[in-house]
């Protein structure tokens, strides 16, 4: 399981608390991730990166809303799949419910 | 597709073998001061694995050895033992001078994003944008082409959109921001959308009319005063009501280059439409 993290450097729409946490204890934790400024932009430029995470298929994607997240994805050619892909919304969810759901990170 | 440039910087945050394992404390801080700087990084225990072929590829650790692991003509190994982070991110913008890489953050990332399960290829939007964002796919496809021409913090094609099928990832309120979309939120934005309402019939012929009325008042009245009153009366209302900033206005373009502007856009989608409906039959 891949994890990516989004830090939405360039806007404040993402509750700083919540990603401020979510970050720390990622770096806490002995995942290895993929921390990216600012989503969107990667979109902006179809990075990559961003087929290769698609193409891997599994997997966790800790952003925003899932539906900005795919149609983002989509619009850089990369498409993400049906299964094995899941979007943690940090606009609308409590750091600890994020981290919960985020497999090898304790809260 | 955008002018927007990409990066050739890729950054990994070393802790294999060969390497000390970083505090916590230290690892955050790290990862937060590079993000804010707008640089991606990977946290990697192990060999890389993902290398871009155009990239520089800078690894950094708290090495005790060179790591064989990262033997290849590829990396720029940085040890960063003891280097407080404020010093890591200056080691980090000397590698990406010396790639040549943009620097990060000079744009912020805002534009359009079309979700396709609810955009009916209806091209209200590519006649409705005046900053040529929108383009049409050789398909017949509207989608967004330009998106650094979009104005920040302009959320006003996603109001046009009758499907609510625009969605801005940065804005404050929903539906726009991407969140789920209900009945109301529907019924509420087709109300918004219909600028026409706003402007008393067609957005076009509005504007046609205004630019007559005050060409005849000009030559009658002179009454520059109440024209003025008038424009501003009616960008007031596109402010309020279409979430506008004030500075996307005032950058707006003349009223005959909005006409010529408006019309070419129509023709583009009028084009689009005609092109798909042979297609469609």
């Amino acid at each position: 399981m891949k994890v990516l993290y989004c830090h939405c450097t360039y806007a404040r729409v993402i509750p700083a608390e919540v990603k401020q946490e979510v970050l720390a204890k990622l770096a806490a934790s002995d995942l290895e991730f993929q921390a990216v400024p600012d989503l969107c932009e990667m979109s902006a430029r179809r990075d990559p990166k961003l087929k290769q995470l698609a193409a891997s298929g599994d997997v966790q994607i800790v952003a925003c809303y899932p539906r900005a997240v795919k149609w983002l994805f989509s619009a850089a050619d990369a498409p993400l799949p049906a299964e094995g892909v899941s979007i943690l919304n940090m606009r609308e969810l409590p750091a600890e419910q994020i981290l919960h759901s985020i497999s090898g990170v304790t809260s | 597709m955008t002018s927007v440039m990409g990066d050739r910087l890729q950054l990994f945050l070393y802790e294999g073998a060969g390497s000390r394992k970083l505090e916590a404390p230290r690892r955050g801080e790290l990862f937060r001061a590079l993000l804010e700087k707008g640089y991606a990084v990977s946290s990697i225990r192990d060999a890389v694995a993902e290398v871009a072929s155009d990239a520089l590829t800078l690894i950094l650790g708290e090495f005790d050895q060179a790591p064989a692991a990262l033997a290849d003509h590829r990396f720029q190994v940085t040890n960063i033992q003891n280097v407080p982070a404020a010093d890591v991110l200056t080691l980090v913008d000397k590698a990406r001078e010396a790639a040549a890489a943009p620097v990060p953050g000079q744009w912020k990332p805002w534009f359009p994003v079309i979700d396709f399960s609810r955009c009916t290829n209806c091209m209200q939007c590519l006649s409705f944008c005046l900053f040529d964002v929108y383009g049409v796919s050789k398909e017949g496809k509207i989608q967004v082409q330009n998106n650094s021409n979009c104005k920040t913090e302009c959320p006003a094609c996603s109001r046009v959109c009758p499907e609510v099928a625009i969605l801005f990832p940065k804005y404050k309120q929903g539906p726009i921001h991407g969140g789920e979309i209900n009945s109301d939120d529907v019924r509420r934005e087709a109300m918004k959308v219909d600028i026409s309402a706003l402007l008393g019939g067609d957005v076009y012929s509005a504007l046609r009319d205004r630019s007559a009325k005050a060409k005849s008042r000009f030559s009658k009245e002179r009454d520059e005063d109440r024209a003025l009153k008038e424009r501003l009366n009616c960008l007031s209302k596109l402010q309020q009501d279409m979430d506008i900033p004030g500075e996307v206005l005032a950058a707006l373009p003349s009223l005959d280059e909005i006409q010529k502007k408006a019309e070419a856009a129509k023709a583009r989608a009028q084009q689009a439409l005609a092109a798909q409906r042979p297609l469609e039959s």
